[in-house]
Parts: C-alpha cells; sequence; structure tokens
C-alpha cells in the first residue's frame, strides 16, 4: 500500500545554521517527485527527515495522512536507498534482501519467496548467494533497491542514487527505475543535483536552494516558466536580462521587445537560446557576433547587444546558413517565449 | 615504465648496453636497488631465518643426530612442562578475556555515544603502553598483592583479602592492565571505520536496539577486535619478565629461559619449548585470520565517518563515567606505585611508603648511567637500522618488480609473530661459536647483537611505516622528476627520501621507544653487566628487596623516555598527515 506525503512549514537547522526554512510540499500518491538543487541546497537533509532521520525544529510531516514527524526511523515504513548503497558486506546479497522481511516476523517460507522475487524483479537471482563486494556498482545499486522495494514501503525514498555509477550506466538505470516504479505504482521521491535526471525521471519536481524551496512543478513548466533567476539558470541555459516594463513593451540597454504581459516597473526577462533567432539586421533588436561554437546539433553563437552577452543556439543542418564572427546580426525574438521572472 | 630511448633509438642510460643491465631493465630496477634487496636478505637470513632454523633443527634432533620426536615426547611426558604448557595458555585466553571486559566497554562508549569524558579514553589508550609490565609488575604488587594497599585496606575495613596477584592471577592481572589498549585502539578503528549509512538502512528497513547492534553493529567490528584480540594473546604467550619478577615459574617462556640459563645451551628442551610457543603464537594469527577470511570491510565500505552518536542519559552517563573513572584509575596505578617506590624508603606491610626519599635516584646516577646511555646507543642503533632496511625493503616492494621482493617482506614481517625469547635462543645457539678476532669474545654475547636482535623484532613497524609513507607518495611524483632529467639516485635523494622524512621518523622512534624496554631476547643475549641496557637494569634491580627502590627510579626514567618518544612519534605522523592533506588533496 503506498501513500502520499506532506511536508508543512518544516524548518531544520545544525547549531546555529538554518539548512531548511519553512518548506511546503505535497507529494501525491504513486507520484515519481525529485527534490532538485545544488550540494548544501537541503534536499537531502528533506529525505533523510521523512525517513526519521533526524527531527525538524518545526513543522510537521505526514505519510498517508498519518503525522509521523516524532515517529522513529524503523517505526516509518518508508524505503531508503542510500547514496553509497549501504550494503552490509558481511552478508550475502539474499541475506541483505531478507533483512527487512525478518525483522517484520514473516515465516521462513514466506521471506523465501519475497526475496526470490525481489531479486527476479532487479535480475539479480544468479547473485543471490554472493557477498557485496563481489558485485559491480550497478548490481550492488539493484542489491539496494530490492533490498529496501521487498519491505513494501508506503514510500521510496532514492539519495542519489545514481550518482557513484558511471554515465552510461546512469542512463540505462534511470530508465529502469523509472519503468520499476511505475511498475509497483509506489510513490517514490527521488534526490538528485542533476537536472537531467530530474527531467528524465520525475513526473513533478521541488527545486530547492538556500533551504527554500524555489518552484515545484511538472518538468516541462519549469523549463518553460521559470519562476525566478535560480529556477531559469540551474534547468538548462537561459538570457537574463533585466530592463523596465512599461504598457507592454520591455526595453533595456540595446534592447526593446513588446507584448510583454507585465506590470509596469522594473522587470527581468529570460529567453532560452534556442527561442532566439538570428536573421539580417533590419531594425528591432543589434547585435555584434564575437564567437561561435559547432556543437554538432546546434551552433552556439556568442553575441554582444550592448554590454550584454547573449548566448543564441541555431540548429543546425547540412546546408544552414550561418554567419561570420565580427559581423553584426539582428535578434529575432517572439515574446511568447519570453519569460518574466518574479523577483530579480 | 619502460626507460627513455634516444631519438636514434639508442639506449641512454648507461647499464642498459649489457645484457645484466637489460635483464634489471625488465624488472624495473637499477643495479643499486637490486643490491639493497640482496643486502636486505642476507641480513634478514643470517639473523632470522637461519637461527629460527636452528632452533627447530635442534628440537627435531635425536640424541643419535637423526629427525627424531623424542624430545616432543619427553615435553609431554612431563608433567611440569604440560603444566607450564596449559598455563600459558590459560594466562593468555584470561588476560584476552579481562582486556576484552576493559576495552569493549571503552571502545563502544567512544564510538557510539556523546561522552564528555571521550579525551579521557583516549588517555587510556595510550597511558598503559608507556610502562613495560614487568615494570609495572613490582609496583602492582604492592598496591594489589597479598599485603598491598588495597588488600591491607579491605582486611581492616572489611575483613577479607581478594587474591589479585596470587600465583597466575597476578600475570593476568598485570598483562590485562598493560595490553587492553590493543584491543581498545583497534576495535576503535574498525567502529570508527562503519559508514554510518550501514546503521541508518537498517534502522530503515525497521532494526534497532539490540537488534541493530548484534546483526549490523558488532559483526561489522568485529574484525579490528579479533585483530586486537589476538595480538594481545600473542604478546602475553610470548612475555618472559612479568611471570619471571612475579616470581611464576610454571609458564613455557620462563621455563624455556630456566632451561637455557640453568642448564645450558645444549639443553635441547629449551629448544622444545621455543618450536612449541612459535607454533601457538602462529596458531593464533592464523585462527584469527580465518575468522576474518573474506571480512576484510574496510576496502569495501564507502564513506565511514563513524556511527552517529547518541545520547546516553543520565544513568547512562553516569555509569560510563564511573566505569572510566574506574578504569582510567586502575590504568594508572603501576604508574602511581612505580614512582611512589622510587621516592620511598621502605614500602612493606603498609599501604604507603614509610617516608619519602630522592637517594634511590642518586644511587642510580651513581652507579647506573652507563645502562641509560647503553640503551640510547644500542635502541638508537637498532632504529636507525630498522629505518634504512624498511625504507629500502619498502621501495624495492613497492617501485620495482625484482623477483623474491615480496618473499623478503614477509620474512621481514613475520618476525612479529617470533618471540623475543625465542629469537634470543636462536642468535645464541648460532653464533654461540664465532669469536671476534683479537677479543675472543662470542659473537652471540657482543653487545652489537642486542642492537641486531631489537632491529629484527622491531623491523615489522619500521616497515610498515615505511610502506605507508611510501604509498602516499604517488609514483608520478618521481616520474616528473626523472622526465625533468633526474637520474634513480638524484630523485631517491631529492625527492623520495624528504617526502619520507616523517614517516621514518616516526617509525624510527616507535622502533626506540619499544625496543627500550624489551626484555625477553634482552635477558639471553647480555653477558657482561657493563653491556647491560636499561631493561635489564631494572630487572636485575627488582630482584632484590634493598634493589626495589633503584629500580624503580630506573622504571621512572624508562616510563618517561618511553612516554616522551610516543608522544613524539603521535606528533610527527600527526603533522604530517596535516602537510600530506594540505599539500596532495
Amino acid at each position: 500500500m503506498t501513500s502520499g506525503v506532506a511536508i508543512e512549514h518544516v524548518s531544520f537547522g545544525y547549531g546555529g545554521t538554518a539548512v531548511l526554512d519553512d518548506v511546503s510540499l505535497d507529494v501525491e500518491q504513486g507520484e515519481f517527485f525529485a527534490f532538485l538543487g545544488p550540494s548544501g541546497s537541503g534536499k537531502t537533509t528533506l529525505l533523510r527527515l521523512i525517513a526519521g532521520f533526524g527531527a525538524p525544529a518545526q513543522g510537521r510531516i505526514l505519510i498517508g495522512g498519518r503525522d509521523v514527524t516524532s515517529l522513529p526511523p524503523w517505526s516509518r515504513n518508508v524505503g531508503m536507498v542510500f547514496q553509497s548503497y549501504a550494503l552490509w558486506p558481511h552478508m550475502t546479497v539474499a541475506k541483505n534482501v531478507a533483512f527487512g522481511l525478518e525483522r517484520r516476523k514473516l515465516s521462513r517460507k514466506e521471506i523465501a519467496r519475497k526475496v526470490d522475487a525481489a531479486l527476479e524483479l532487479v535480475e539479480l537471482t544468479a547473485f543471490a548467494n554472493r557477498r557485496p563486494a563481489q558485485l559491480s556498482g550497478g548490481q550492488q545499486q539493484r542489491v539496494a533497491l530490492a533490498r529496501t522495494i521487498v519491505i513494501e514501503p508506503e514510500v521510496l525514498l532514492l539519495d542519489e542514487p545514481l550518482s557513484n555509477l558511471d554515465a552510461k550506466l546512469r542512463v540505462e538505470m534511470r530508465t529502469e527505475l523509472k519503468a520499476l516504479q511505475r511498475k509497483l505504482g509506489i510513490t517514490a521521491i527521488y534526490v538528485t543535483h542533476d537536472q537531467e535526471e530530474a527531467n528524465a525521471v520525475a513526473d513533478r519536481i521541488a527545486v530547492l536552494d538556500g533551504g527554500r524551496i524555489q518552484q515545484i512543478g511538472t518538468p516541462g513548466e519549469l523549463y518553460d516558466r521559470p519562476a525566478n533567476r535560480f529556477v531559469a539558470t540551474f534547468l538548462g541555459t537561459a538570457n537574463l536580462i533585466e530592463g523596465h516594463v512599461q504598457g507592454g513593451r520591455f526595453a533595456a540597454d540595446g534592447f526593446a521587445l513588446d507584448g510583454i504581459a507585465a506590470p509596469d516597473g522594473p522587470a527581468c526577462i529570460a529567453i532560452r537560446p534556442q527561442d532566439i533567432e538570428l536573421g539580417a539586421f533590419s531594425g528591432g533588436v543589434a547585435a555584434v557576433l564575437v564567437e561561435r561554437e559547432f556543437l554538432g546539433s546546434t551552433m552556439r553563437y556568442r553575441l554582444r547587444v550592448g554590454s550584454r552577452a547573449i548566448v543564441v543556439d541555431a540548429p543546425h543542418h547540412r546546408g544552414a546558413k550561418s554567419y561570420a564572427v565580427g559581423g553584426t546580426v539582428g535578434l529575432l525574438i517572439d515574446p511568447r517565449q519570453v519569460s518574466v521572472l518574479r523577483e530579480n | 615504465m619502460t626507460p627513455p630511448r634516444s631519438a636514434f633509438g639508442g639506449p641512454t642510460l648507461p647499464f642498459q648496453g649489457r645484457e645484466r643491465g637489460r635483464l634489471l631493465a625488465r624488472y624495473n630496477a637499477s643495479p643499486a636497488q637490486a643490491l639493497a634487496l640482496v643486502f636486505v636478505a642476507l641480513f634478514l637470513l643470517a639473523f632470522l631465518v637461519v637461527p629460527l632454523l636452528r632452533v627447530i633443527q635442534i628440537a627435531f634432533t635425536g640424541p643419535d643426530g637423526a629427525f627424531s620426536l623424542v624430545h616432543f615426547g619427553d615435553f609431554f611426558r612431563t608433567s611440569l612442562l604440560r603444566e607450564s604448557f596449559w598455563n600459558s595458555i590459560y594466562v593468555a585466553g584470561m588476560t584476552v578475556l579481562l582486556a576484552s571486559l576493559i576495552a569493549v566497554p571503552l571502545a563502544t562508549i567512544l564510538a557510539r555515544y556523546r561522552f564528555r569524558g571521550a579525551a579521557l579514553i583516549h588517555t587510556l589508550g595510550v597511558v598503559p603502553l608507556v610502562m613495560p609490565p614487568f615494570v609495572g609488575a613490582v609496583a602492582m604488587q604492592l598496591i594489589y598483592g597479598r599485603n598491598g594497599t588495597i588488600n591491607l585496606l579491605l582486611m581492616d575495613w572489611f575483613g577479607f583479602r581478594i587474591p589479585f596477584m596470587e600465583g597466575l592471577n597476578g600475570v593476568i592481572f598485570v598483562e590485562a592492565l598493560h595490553y587492553f589498549p590493543f584491543i581498545l585502539l583497534n576495535l576503535s578503528a574498525s567502529l570508527a571505520n562503519i559508514d554510518s549509512a550501514m546503521e541508518e538502512s537498517a534502522q530503515n528497513l525497521g532494526a534497532h536496539g539490540f537488534t541493530l547492534f548484534s546483526r549490523i553493529v558488532f559483526p561489522l567490528a568485529l574484525p579490528g577486535y579479533v585483530a586486537g584480540a589476538a595480538l594481545v594473546f600473542v604478546k602475553v604467550f610470548d612475555d618472559l619478565a612479568t611471570p619471571l619478577l612475579l616470581n611464576v615459574n610454571n609458564m613455557l617462556a620462563p621455563q624455556a629461559y630456566l632451561k637455557i640459563t640453568s642448564v645450558g645451551i645444549a639443553d635441547p628442551m629449551g629448544y622444545v619449548i621455543s618450536v612449541i610457543m612459535i607454533a601457538c603464537s602462529l596458531g593464533a594469527m592464523l585462527l584469527s585470520a580465518l575468522v576474518l577470511k573474506g571480512r576484510d570491510f574496510a576496502i569495501t565500505q564507502r564513506g565511514g565517518g563513524g556511527l552517529s552518536r547518541r545520547s546516553l542519559g543520565r544513568w547512562g552517563t553516569a555509569a560510563a563515567a564511573a566505569f572510566v573513572i574506574v578504569a582510567l584509575a586502575v590504568s594508572l596505578s603501576p604508574h602511581i606505585g612505580i614512582f611512589l617506590l622510587s621516592i620511598g624508603t621502605v614500602w612493606s606491610f603498609a599501604e604507603l611508603p614509610d617516608a619519602y626519599t630522592v637517594q634511590h635516584y642518586v644511587t642510580v646516577y651513581r652507579e647506573s648511567l652507563p645502562l641509560i646511555s647503553n640503551t640510547v646507543l644500542y635502541c638508537g642503533l637498532a632504529g636507525l637500522i630498522d629505518i634504512v632496511l624498511g625504507a629500502t625493503l619498502a621501495y624495492v616492494v613497492l617501485r620495482t618488480k625484482l623477483p623474491g621482493r615480496r618473499l623478503v617482506e614477509q620474512a621481514a614481517m613475520s618476525a612479529v609473530a617470533i618471540p623475543g625469547l625465542v629469537l634470543g635462543i636462536g642468535l645464541l645457539r648460532t653464533y654461540y661459536d664465532f669469536q671476534i678476532p683479537f677479543t675472543g669474545e662470542s659473537l652471540a654475547t657482543f653487545w652489537f647483537m642486542l642492537v641486531i636482535a631489537y632491529a629484527v623484532r622491531r623491523l615489522p613497524y619500521a616497515l610498515a611505516a615505511a610502506t605507508a609513507a611510501l604509498q602516499q607518495l604517488h609514483v608520478s611524483l618521481e616520474e616528473a622528476a626523472e622526465s625533468l632529467g633526474a637520474g634513480k639516485l638524484r630523485v631517491l635523494s631529492r625527492i623520495v627520501v624528504p617526502l619520507m622524512t616523517g614517516g621514518l621518523l616516526a617509525g624510527f622512534v616507535t622502533s626506540f621507544a619499544t625496543a627500550a624496554v624489551e626484555l625477553s631476547a634482552t635477558l639471553l643475549l647480555v653477558a657482561r653487566a657493563p653491556d647491560a641496557p636499561l631493561s635489564y637494569g631494572i630487572y636485575v634491580y627488582m630482584q632484590s628487596a634493598a634493589g626495589r627502590g633503584p629500580g624503580a627510579a630506573l622504571g621512572v626514567i624508562a616510563v618517561v623516555v618511553v612516554a616522551i618518544a610516543t608522544y613524539a612519534a603521535f606528533k610527527i605522523a600527526e603533522r604530517e598527515r596535516g602537510l600530506k592533506s594540505r599539500e596532495m588533496f
């Protein structure tokens, strides 16, 4: 039986430094949710609080509507996969997986059946009697996963589970992980600092920085409608331009854009590099081409508008028009692709 | 790494042109390195392997000169020797038990709980080791003996005595108090290496309390405990001086010593006992290796950083504090006792000495300065030999592919398992008939043989220190210097040796400090009073009631020397770690 998780106004600190500051969010039942943020953003701390490692200074944590804030880790029935896997080196793979079941007072036959099923699920049946040290990183990762899901936890917590794997395996495993979560229909919370990973696996993402939630949304929403500077730059590349809005017209040094839906006053806008088109200058925004990098699928141009550096990605195909360094070009910007950021 | 060749394809290094040079190049070694390995091998052959083989050979040779087990038959038919054998096993086993009862709670408090007296426990890890057990033994008899301080007080207040020091009890008590830090240190290290996620993942899966401890924490800490316990067993089994000073002769080491010194070096029984002692020593180590097989967890765990510490609660804190204070008081009692003895006039049948004096120190100053200078000379030379041999061997093992280098390394390390007494007997027997030219003195009892015995026995520590120092020194540092045109010798003198200095210095000080209080081989190899070192002097003084004062004064001096050296070694190692971590990472 899987459950949703509710975090209500949770604050947490070590000594004098605040690690989490008034964090609230809801994870729906069966949802694959990600905490995304740089190191030190508080994402792992929040995950550990859900598992019961540490108690929040303020606020409540509810799992399936039940307040677990003061419950010790062993009474919570949430499963956590640790970044280091934390497989016990003195037990075989099967013993590692059976450990949580033994604590639940199941019959020996029942335990054996469930261990077999869990190992089959992660395709490690042949390795049941090996020691963890005899397995590769990817196999250890799957043992850690089997050990956790075998107890049928209400919530599956994953702390940077792929960070110890090499790049190729990381991509494979995240696909597997996603498929497994779908198959089991289990609520999962995934901590990562890698935005591509979060985008690939999560239904929704909470972006954290400095112990605060910056934005919550689907990967598409976060990318297309970033709420602030941090989200705009942490998820992908963005040109941030500070200026002024007056009657639907955004103006900055060298820039003028019509059709911006924002109240009058100072504003910061974000435009993705692929949302700007280059063309011959004929009025509008003029830019000097400083440098270009060929990236394969795109050509990345670095330009200068006034004193401001702008990045533009133009899709590349055979015979695509390219612009020479040193020339002046015009920037074509569709106002519908422009995000107006909340605070500066 | 193949040696560089010039643009014309010709050899650029002079030794490469010859056939021998090409062979050495394949082993990635220079002739000097090959020569160094041969030199170390010869040293070990002459002063470790041959003496040991000689002991074994004599033990297995019958009266007719052929291979025979007759002496072993005699051994097990003699009831005194049978009793000695079981006594040695009993004492070593009970010492491990008593030492565990002290060390395991201390290590647990340190690793798993927030306890403000943690510094006290760290102190407890060192204090007993700076006092050799045979020095402490005399003081402990005065404090815990039949008519010692504690029993006199018990008699006055409650009308009964506790036989702390009666017979084998005394040996067990003294040894356990001296050696429990080995278990404490090894177990603490093991506990500190457990990644806290190991514990958290078990909690996450529903385990806590005793289950958590017995299923996860204890098995993961077991390797450290077993390593410490095996070490204690072997050390106690081999100790000669403590039973002798406590007048307990019905154990193996004293029996071997008495046979050799009273019956003579031709008596085969001393050799038989030696072989049995080696067998037990190796047996204990093998057993621990067997227990630890496949359990070398340190390398399979990521992270580390120790378990998360929890609160002890009020009663827990009180109990922990009481335990630590009692343990500290008992551990310090030999130190206090020996100090009181060294400044007391008469201390017999009394809680404390009758009056105080500095006379014993004056006596030591008048009579016994050569003891101290001998110790400094012998142990200094032994330490020097150790770091030279240790560094050479470590370098050859880690940086070349010379054949046999691992074998030489294993031979050097095997000295750990060889009792000092046995090595002493072997050296005595092997070199007794060699005479030094002109003086006609026997090589075996020439003072330099003591230096060699010390060097051989401490070589494993120096080798380990040098290996650790060299392992931290990435080979690219040497290759960078070579690519800039420095030859092997220049690389060695300008890069390798300077960077290893700290590690080698720590190795030297450790060798020096432990050799300064060696008494097993010393008792066998000292032939003339003027050649005797400090440890021998203490032993001789302690034999008579009148000599106990000066003996204690010498003991205090020995403790101070060892304490200073240990502190220095610790500081050097600590500074070295600090430097390395700042510069390299």
